[in-house]
């Protein structure tokens, strides 16, 4: 009896675990199964760089950045929005705060002179990114703009901006910003502890405060959102601001890592930041998505990218066969998707 | 028939106005350089390339659907023409047959198929993942403009082709239809390829005007789930809209080509914005089933206006997209505002 | 009448859905030039026959004959080229399409065409309008057309099809009664044309007024085929439900020493609002009824915060308060359960706490501003409990509901934020007849615990049997104030009717 019973209950469990990977709701375990397979993938082939200290180390600095943006982009797409000026909302940031560390710091500034300079660069960047992410807001919520069409145009606008004070050339940082880009704290990369910070306050704020409470019923309703007496305005003013923030955090990681600034950084940031939050489980249309998912889709998403330089390491134009193959791994996302939304309805 | 109140209001009125009365203003600053006819045709010259997009563009937006993939598609379809005829020698194969002219005039019209070739089928690369699985455009498209350039970058090449541009589609850039020397002017030259744009403008203005794809493509844009009650085949209408988008981008981007006289697979790509902001300011709604060809050309001729005359007025180039950016947010908000002035009344 | 020729046989029919059975041999004839309706709750499969005879759902089992033909496998164009027309509530009408477009495209679809002839479209949208006897601007976009309109649109679009049998899907649920008046006029011309109306409606009176036959269907069977002449109302409600409804009354007394809980003084708003002025007592059921387009729904609005006054008063316990918005509404104690429930009460793929909570949330923050869990789940239970919404999990999203127990989530949102002032427009709307009296009795209990309710309606039926006090509306203005004890339906229904006339 218990020799035939046993059979039952394996078979119970595989299909079970199979329905729960495939279900709704197992969008987090299926990135986690992707990421330990890429993981497992590119150690095998390349053994030698790939699963070591080291690589982990640089793929941090390189993801950090790109999932603070991603962070915002998924906010505004919670809301049925979405925040294309992430890109250009940075590079600013990094532009007026390296112009302020330059013009601040001359040659020999004491200790004190730097840290006032880096008070008031970091507080200027700051405002810069949540001024942005007012504005966007204000032009969402208030003048009511699709999101689309207003974030694309104050990305023109923000970067028309930079290019008017920069005259379209590199800013400079200064050493003083070098401890935000590339430092460590107990061995822990500075950026990757702002990026976890980033998603722990966010992911608190989205699931135990009001305010989150109803980005995500605005998302899910608007109409209903606004008859059950939620300000959809304050909402999405906010949302944006908060998206601002965070390129404003974006972009001083990446003044500090890369000691300058300039209007053309990051020009498949916008797509990747995108990229990551769909991949993260996050719904277009808004209302639903983890940022959980999304910290998972950067890291699956960076191993590729990185596995796929050491793979390719010899042929030329690796880095265009990375652009390649994300977008490829976009399409093959909602292709997905859409096989397992069909299959739960 | 339509009162003054409605011509008024439109949105192609509105835009043509701004138009006039920046030409005035612009006019007023610098006489010399705006107002000659070399400075008009200069305009017209560079709306061309935007203006061919912006047709593609407009009935993407018009059936519900954004596009941002068609510049990869155009850089795609101009690259690997050039490689192909480069690498077959088709231009001096048809050198060897015909005469010179003739020869020319061939291997551009082989380059332009070529370039529509290639923008079909990645359009229809588009209209596959849009149509068959009904999945959200703009994602979609912001993957296959990344799969598209990465592809080419990666598997096509990287190395700006000159020399290699087949010599009719040199020809094309020489070529002027009209070419005028005002007394104690320049020459003005009005390059025969605006011929292109509207010969692609009046098709398009007779496929959405008169024929029943192109009402489909508005009945989808309206009402989606009514043009499937009504008959309308949504699928294949899709398939056809993507597909006829990538031939044109294709078509755009052979144009560029020859216009600028070098195939740089960095180019084009970064235009999209651009492109979709003229569109959208000749009054195309991003929501779907609206949109007309002379709006979308008079959004096209006020971009390309802005953006070249912006100098002429003394503005410094570092501000022109201060300025660009400003007049599309303008641009946009007058529509939002006015949909929100005309829901409010009917609170129900 | 012509003589009585069948158009349309329907034999047998039963339908499955994974395991559910919507059909259960169900058998229908329609004449031709017959006026017909069906009646039904809500799932009583009459959805399911009108997709089968229209060609989208596939029967189970049974036959479809039209004109004499029986189809084997009938595909919504057989279905059209036989001579069904379907006109959905929606009425499936393209908004950024001129009214001749409208009108005329299906046909130049059905041509096959691939040109568009626009002299021959005009031309054809006005023939099918001069049939109709109605004329419309034919230039005019249809999202700029009264909802009126765009049904006549669509029933012009309907004609140029050859329309033999026209299926309407509740009608009039968004027409004026005097635009039901033109509506049935409009039937009678296609009757005499020999074209057969298939009329779906939940409203019984008008069902009697046009209907020459009358067949129910409930769960999945038809209960009655019958000519309606021999047909009251409390007749076809009891085939719907099988249940028998007693006529009863809301008894109010206000207590000697009360006051008025709302008093609204000359209130003008919206330009549509004329010098409103009424009181609301504590336990008081007060009924606002009128036409559409009467200014009962703007009422509501305006009382929400929606459309703020221009103009007057509104006093609450006596003292005057500004409502500009819905949050000041909200602080006032106001709720407002809105007409459209799917799009405007509820959030349906959240959570059915989520959905009862929204309104309380600021209530189950901690001092740090944080959502409290526990208060959270006890405040869902307690409402999925005293509302006896019926759910397994309050986890589930709300789209799992049925539409009772969804309106009852919308109710429990307002419940949970307290309020003194319930306004409730339309609260049984889709709602089927054995959920709508448990939501009756849900509000009646609320009123006798001492909150003031409003309910706003054109569901005489329902007015007579939850409010104490009636008011009727007609063009923005209150002209006429009944006790409820002092009428009967008959009475309610002619005075709605003779507004009508002189509106």
């Amino acid at each position: 009896m218990a020799s035939a019973e046993t059979p039952q209950v394996k078979k119970d469990t595989t299909f079970n675990f199979t329905e729960l990977v495939l279900s709704k709701e197992g969008d987090v375990l299926r990135l986690s199964i992707i990421v330990v397979l890429l993981f497992a993938l590119f150690s095998v082939l390349r053994s030698d760089t790939f699963p070591t200290v080291g690589n982990m180390r640089s793929m941090v600095f390189q993801a950090s950045e790109i999932g603070i943006l991603a962070l915002g982009v998924s906010l505004t797409m919670l809301t049925g929005g979405i925040d294309l000026s992430i890109n250009a909302t940075a590079n600013l940031v990094g532009i007026l705060a390296g112009t302020i560390l330059t013009a601040m710091i001359p040659e020999g500034a004491g200790t004190g002179q730097i840290a006032f300079a880096l008070v008031v660069a970091l507080s200027v960047g700051t405002l810069t990114g949540l001024v942005c992410g007012l504005f966007n807001g204000f032009l969402v919520a208030v003048v009511g703009i699709p999101a689309i069409l207003a974030t694309l145009g104050t990305l023109i606008l923000y970067e028309g901006i930079g290019t008017a004070i920069t005259n379209g050339a590199s800013v400079f940082a200064q050493e003083a910003l070098s401890f935000v880009g590339n430092g460590d704290v107990i061995g822990i990369p500075v950026p990757l502890i702002l990026l976890l910070a980033a998603t722990g306050v966010l992911t608190f704020i989205l699931n135990r405060t009001r305010f989150g409470f109803e980005v995500y019923l605005l998302g899910t309703n608007p109409l209903a959102a606004k008859f059950s007496g939620i300000d959809n305005t304050m909402v999405l003013i906010k949302t944006y601001a908060l998206s601002g923030l965070l390129s404003a955090l974006a972009g001083i990681v990446v003044l500090g890592r890369i000691n300058a600034a300039s209007v053309d950084f990051g020009g498949s940031y916008v797509l990747l930041a995108v990229l990551i939050a769909v991949l993260g489980g996050i719904d277009p249309y808004g209302g639903s998505g983890r940022l959980l998912g999304v910290l998972l889709a950067l890291i699956a998403l960076q191993f590729l990218s990185t596995g796929l330089n050491m793979v390719l390491f010899q042929l030329s134009g690796a880095n265009f066969f990375k652009e390649f193959a994300w977008g490829l791994l976009l399409l093959l996302v909602l292709l997905l998707n859409f096989y397992i939304a069909k299959r739960n309805t | 028939m339509p009162n003054f109140r409605e011509i008024v209001t439109r949105n192609e009125f509105l835009v043509l106005m701004t138009i006039i009365v920046l030409s005035i203003i612009i006019s007023f600053i610098n006489p010399q350089a705006f107002l000659t006819l070399a400075n008009l045709f200069r305009i017209l010259r560079s709306s061309i390339v935007i203006g061919i997009f912006a047709m593609g563009v407009l009935i993407v937006l018009i059936s519900g659907g954004i596009d941002v993939s068609f510049p990869a598609i155009a850089v795609f379809a101009l690259y690997s023409t050039v490689a192909i005829m480069f690498n077959l020698g088709i231009q001096d194969a048809l050198l060897a047959i015909f005469p010179e002219t003739t020869a020319y005039l061939l291997g551009f019209i082989v380059a332009l198929l070529l370039g529509a070739l290639i923008g079909m089928i990645l359009g229809a690369i588009n209209a596959f993942f849009i149509a068959q699985f009904n999945l959200p455009t703009l994602i979609v498209t912001l993957g296959t403009l990344n799969a598209f350039r990465g592809f080419l970058l990666f598997f096509v090449g990287t190395l700006i082709f000159r020399e290699e541009i087949p010599q009719g589609m040199v020809e094309l850039s020489r070529t002027n239809l009209l070419s005028i020397s005002p007394p104690e002017q320049r020459t003005a030259n009005l390059n025969i390829s605006i011929l292109i744009l509207l010969a692609v403008t009046v098709l398009v203005w007779f496929l959405l005007r008169y024929t029943m794809l192109g009402r489909a493509i508005y009945a989808i844009g309206g009402d989606r789930e009514a043009a499937a009650r009504a008959g309308f085949n949504i699928r294949r209408t899709q398939y056809f809209i993507y597909i006829f988008v990538g031939i044109l981008a294709g078509i755009g981007g052979i144009v560029f080509g020859s216009l600028g006289r070098q195939a740089n697979p960095f180019d084009i790509v970064g235009t999209e914005l651009d492109v979709i902001a003229a569109v959208v300011l000749g009054g195309a709604s991003i929501s779907g089933g609206r949109g007309t060809v002379i709006g979308t050309l008079l959004g096209v001729l006020l971009i390309t206006l802005v953006s070249s005359s912006l100098v002429v007025i003394g503005i410094p180039s570092e501000f022109q997209k201060v300025v660009v950016g400003a007049l599309i947010i303008i641009g946009v908000a007058i529509p939002a505002v006015q949909n929100r002035r005309a829901v409010t009344p009917q609170a129900t | 009448m012509a003589e009585q020729k069948p158009f349309l046989t329907v034999t047998d029919i039963t339908k499955n859905f994974a395991g559910v059975q919507a059909l259960k041999g169900v058998s229908v004839t329609v004449n031709q030039g017959e006026a017909l309706c069906l009646c039904g709750e809500n799932g009583s499969g009459k959805s399911t026959l009108i997709k089968i005879i229209a060609g989208v759902y596939e029967p189970t089992s049974g036959t479809v004959a039209i004109n004499g033909q029986t189809y084997k496998n009938l595909r919504p164009i057989d279905s059209i080229q036989a001579g069904v027309q379907v006109i959905y509530q929606d009425f499936s009408l393209f908004p950024n399409l001129t009214v001749a477009e409208n009108i005329a495209l299906n046909q130049q679809l059905s041509q096959q065409r691939k040109f568009v002839n626009w002299g021959q479209i005009n031309r054809v949208a006005r023939e099918a309008m001069q049939q109709i006897e109605v004329e419309l601007p034919l230039n005019r976009r249809v999202e700029q057309l009264s909802v009126a309109e765009k049904q006549l649109t669509a029933i012009a679009r309907a004609l140029l099809q050859d329309a033999r049998l026209i299926i309407m899907d509740e009608p009039t649920t968004a027409l004026t009664e005097h635009e039901v008046a033109a509506l049935f006029r409009v039937i009678a011309k296609l009757q005499a044309q020999g074209i057969a109306i298939l009329f779906v409606s939940h409203k019984l009176n008008e069902v009697l007024q046009i209907a020459e036959r009358v067949i129910v269907l409930r769960n999945g069977e038809k209960v009655l085929d019958d000519t309606a002449d021999g047909l009251n109302q409390a007749q076809i409600a009891y085939h719907m439900t099988g249940l028998e409804f007693e006529d009863t009354r809301y008894d109010f007394k206000p207590k000697a020493e009360a006051k008025p809980l709302l008093r609204v003084n000359n209130l003008n708003a919206a330009g549509r609002l004329k010098d409103i002025s009424f009181e609301l007592m504590p336990g008081e059921i007060l009924g606002i009824t009128g036409l559409l387009g009467s200014g009962r729904t703007e009422l509501a609005l305006a009382l929400f915060g929606l459309v703020p006054a221009e103009s007057g008063d509104i006093q609450i316990d006596g003292e005057s308060v500004k409502i500009r918005s819905i949050q000041d509404a909200i602080a006032n104690r106001i709720g407002y359960v809105p007409e459209d429930r799917l799009t405007e009460g509820l959030f349906l793929e959240r959570a059915i706490g989520d959905n009862i909570v929204v309104r309380k949330i600021t209530d189950l923050l901690n001092a740090l501003g944080i959502i409290s869990r526990n208060d959270k789940q006890d405040q869902v239970s307690k409402w999925v409990d005293d509302l006896s919404i019926k759910t397994d999990d309050p986890g589930l999203p709300v789209s799992s509901l049925s539409g009772g127990n969804q309106q009852r989530v919308v109710i429990a949102k307002w419940l949970a934020a307290d309020p003194r002032i319930l306004i409730l427009n339309g609260p049984t709307v889709g709602v089927d007849v054995g959920s709508k009296s448990e939501l009756h009795d849900i509000i009646k209990s609320l009123a006798r615990d001492g909150m003031g309710i409003l309910i706003m309606s054109d569901d005489i039926p329902e007015l007579m049997q939850t409010c104490n006090r009636i008011l009727l509306m007609r063009s923005g203005k209150i002209v006429q104030t009944y006790q409820a004890s002092d009428i009967d339906e008959d009475q309610l229904s002619a005075a709605l009717r003779s507004v009508a006339q002189t509106a």
